[in-house]
């Protein structure tokens, strides 16, 4: 008599999704890059958050700077390191052949996947909102010395205002879509060098393929449809109308992007050999 | 009966460079996926340059502009009082005043006071009326003194200063065959040679007299990074007029058609022996940007980006693909003298992409510059030996950054580790100050001087004129750095960190 496949017997078990949390969290844990990468995510952003900040001036009012954007900047760069910190969780497994263990204690790769994605999410959301918070506080202390006065149109820089808020609390989430989007990439592609290429490639060609096209009805679509032009829209605080995409609707491309690189991704897992 | 051993034909070590470049070309060829991403980074660099989209920003007016005697494109209209002269002979005039008017751009036609820094009015000889002759002219100015200008690129100072009822300038040009020499004065007896300028070919018969032009007035917002502007106009008053033959009939034209003039007010009065001209335009050479509407031929190249991240990524795996298959164990047994090793790496995978970005980046210059046209684009003349220096300078663009990548996946051992900084050094530097300028223009051409970004600059064909009003900015196409200049910035790069990854494959365990 043949027996049903392990997966069939472990169907809705709590415990199982608990053991494979476990599983991924110390995995994290215990891997050498993993504190550096997540220091790197917040050094690199309030850095050059930072950086910006002070280059920039705002000599009078309507000067048209947006100093949530200016102050956030940093994660133009910081989103590579999460990146980097996405791809390596799976696909460090492929490059030293530890996923034939992983998947050996945790056959069901879709319960591996989403461990993989919630302990990816949860370190994100730590480093990220340091990152974010520490970009604020900078710009904070920075933008006011520069013009970024009340009587040229700029309070200060606060989370008990709305658009900032939602631009603090937005860029956060874009980190975590960008490790969604470079999870989801990794588990398809499986190698690093080449997945990260992908990533990277995804969010930088279209601005600057954006910034080449000058019909503006092209650039327009491009800038709704690109991964990272749509999705920081989320940090837009002045001139929204202008904007080709409104914030939440380009924070919404990004995590369209994300759950479609997850789903190929997850697909490909099921279907492929390790 | 005495057996002769057995003897390999094989050459005994140590290998010579020729044998290691072998060896590499051999690892480099027989890996599909790094062939397939040499060709997948060769297509990307063409299929930008071709696809839908690549337009220019130009209305139909100033996608046609006239050429000047150095085959550029120039702006050549101005408020022109003249008669003719035949043969040799001098002009000399008064400017008692010069003012003008600006738009103001929170209100639509609204103008006021005010005068643009190259608002121009003086004397200008002329090969003809029609836009793009040649010229030489002195002339004062809204905010650089008397000039003296010819043929649109030339431009050497006279007397400093504003003009005013007070300080008055008087001009004078002075024919001799093809030479005409400019002088300037305070009172119109102490007269100074402000320079000479030679007219090849200018007809024995040339047009002389007074203009007024005045160019485009630009407001720069977001550390120069948004511009705005309109038409300006100026209005010169001149007295004293002295010609060296017996004065004919003045005839008035608005050289270059003159249709943006706004309201119309171009044009002429005169009140015994005092001229007023009104004029608009510019007489200079046209220039991208702000001041600007054409594209320029780096425009077919934006793929070349996404060229180099595939690339870059099998760069960075041909020497990390070592580490990860342990095969540089065999290697550094078989070429013990590490630092020939990475030599013979850096030298296939330059070699290789410096190949395909060659054969890309003709294709989408040669290619592209057809769509760009075809869509109705105005493209910036460039002459075939700057289009060759951008199509090659493309190509080697590529192969640095891949000859970055090897040293930098030889210094971490890691192709992620590899890709991510050299995107990061090249890529991002020239997001933030080029395709989505966040930093003002000053930080950002720090950036485009000391990043790797600087690269890029051996794509760029504008020339800056001290001459012309416009955002010089990298955004619109000028590089802080000269095109060599650029790409030596990337270079240095690369041999600092080929440097060090010698240092470290020595000195470390394989």
């Amino acid at each position: 008599m043949r027996r049903a496949p392990a997966r069939g017997t472990r169907r809705a078990d709590p415990e199982y999704a608990g053991h494979a949390l476990h599983a991924e969290w110390t995995k994290a844990r215990t891997a050498g890059g993993t504190i550096w990468l997540l220091l790197a995510i917040i050094a690199t952003t309030i850095a050059v958050g930072s950086a910006v900040a002070t280059a920039t001036r705002c000599p009078a009012a309507g000067c048209g700077q947006d100093p949530a954007r200016v102050s956030l900047s940093g994660i133009d760069l910081g989103q590579a390191v999460v990146a980097i910190l996405a791809v390596l969780a799976i696909s460090g497994e492929y490059g030293t052949g530890l996923i034939l263990f992983t998947l050996t204690a945790i056959p069901r790769r879709t319960t591996m996947l989403a461990a993989k994605a919630a302990i990816l999410t949860g370190l994100v959301t730590v480093a990220g909102t340091l990152a974010v918070l520490g970009s604020l506080l900078a710009g904070r202390l920075i933008l006011p010395g520069h013009g970024f006065i009340p009587a040229h149109g700029y309070p200060l820089l606060s989370l008990a205002d709305g658009s900032y808020l939602r631009a603090a609390a937005g860029s956060v989430l874009y980190l975590i879509l960008v490790g969604l989007l470079g999870l989801g990439v990794a588990t398809a592609i499986r190698d690093s060098a080449v997945a990260i290429g992908i990533v990277l490639g995804l969010l930088y060609l279209f601005p600057v393929a954006a910034a080449a096209v000058a019909n503006p009805h092209w650039q327009r679509h491009l800038e709704q449809i690109a991964p990272m032009s749509a999705g920081l829209a989320i940090q837009v605080t002045t001139g929204l109308r202008g904007m080709p995409i409104s914030p939440w609707a380009g924070l919404g491309v990004l995590a369209a992007w994300a759950a479609g690189a997850m789903l190929a991704g997850g697909l490909l897992l099921r279907v492929r050999d390790a | 009966m005495t057996v002769t051993p057995y003897q390999s034909r094989l050459r005994e070590g140590p290998y010579g460079f020729a044998d290691l470049l072998h060896a590499e070309w051999t690892k480099f060829r027989t890996v599909r996926g790094w062939i397939i991403a040499v060709i997948v980074g060769g297509l990307a660099i063409a299929a930008f340059a071709l696809a839908p989209g690549q337009q220019g920003s130009c209305n139909v007016s100033s996608c046609t502009a006239p050429v000047g005697p150095g085959g550029e494109e120039v702006s050549d209209s101005f408020y022109f009082v003249h008669q003719p002269l035949s043969g040799n002979g001098s002009i000399t005039v008064r400017v008692a005043s010069l003012t003008g008017e600006i738009p103001v751009l929170t209100q639509r036609a609204a103008m006021r006071d005010g005068l643009v820094p190259w608002a121009k009015a003086g004397i200008i000889i002329k090969a003809s009326t029609s836009p793009g002759s040649a010229y030489a002219a002195m002339m004062v100015t809204g905010s650089h003194g008397v000039r003296m200008q010819d043929d649109f690129t030339q431009d050497m100072p006279g007397l400093p200063g504003a003009v005013s009822a007070t300080s008055p300038r008087w001009l004078r040009l002075t024919r001799s065959g093809d030479t005409i020499t400019g002088y300037d004065s305070a009172d119109g007896t102490h007269w100074a040679q402000v320079g000479t300028a030679t007219l090849a070919g200018l007809p024995q018969v040339a047009q002389v007299g007074l203009f007024t032009t005045s160019p485009g007035y630009l407001q720069t917002s977001l550390g120069e990074a948004s511009v705005s502007g309109g038409p300006s106009v100026a209005t010169g008053v001149f007295d004293h007029v002295g010609l060296s033959w017996p004065s004919g009939a003045w005839a008035g034209d608005n050289v270059g058609g003159g249709g943006g003039s706004p309201g119309g007010t171009a044009g002429s009065s005169r009140a015994a022996d005092t001229f007023t001209i009104t004029g608009t335009g510019d007489i200079a050479p046209v220039v991208a940007g702000g001041g600007g509407a054409g594209v320029t031929i780096a425009q077919t190249l934006v793929g070349t980006f996404a060229g180099l991240i595939v690339l870059v990524v099998a760069a960075a795996m041909f020497m990390t693909a070592e580490y990860r298959r342990r095969l540089i164990l065999v290697t550094l047994t078989a070429a013990p003298r590490r630092g020939r090793v990475l030599a013979a790496k850096a030298v296939i995978i330059g070699t290789v992409t410096f190949a395909a970005g060659l054969v890309s980046a003709a294709i989408a210059v040669v290619l592209g510059q057809r769509v760009l046209r075809g869509n109705g684009a105005y493209v910036y003349p460039a002459s075939l030996l700057t289009q060759v220096r951008v199509i090659v300078g493309t190509a080697a663009v590529l192969a640095v950054a891949a000859v970055i990548a090897v040293a930098i996946g030889t210094i971490l051992r890691r192709g992620i580790g590899a890709v991510a900084v050299v995107v990061m050094v090249i890529v991002l530097p020239y997001m933030f100050t080029v395709a989505a300028p966040i930093l003002p223009v000053g930080p950002a051409d720090w950036l485009l001087r000391l990043t790797p970004a600087a690269g890029f600059a051996i794509q760029q064909t504008l020339v800056q004129y001290p001459q012309v009003t416009n955002t010089y900015t990298a955004a619109s196409g000028y590089y802080p750095l000269p095109p060599w200049a650029g790409l030596a910035v990337l270079c240095a790069w690369a041999a600092l960190a080929l440097s060090l990854a010698v240092f470290l494959l020595r000195r470390r365990d394989a």
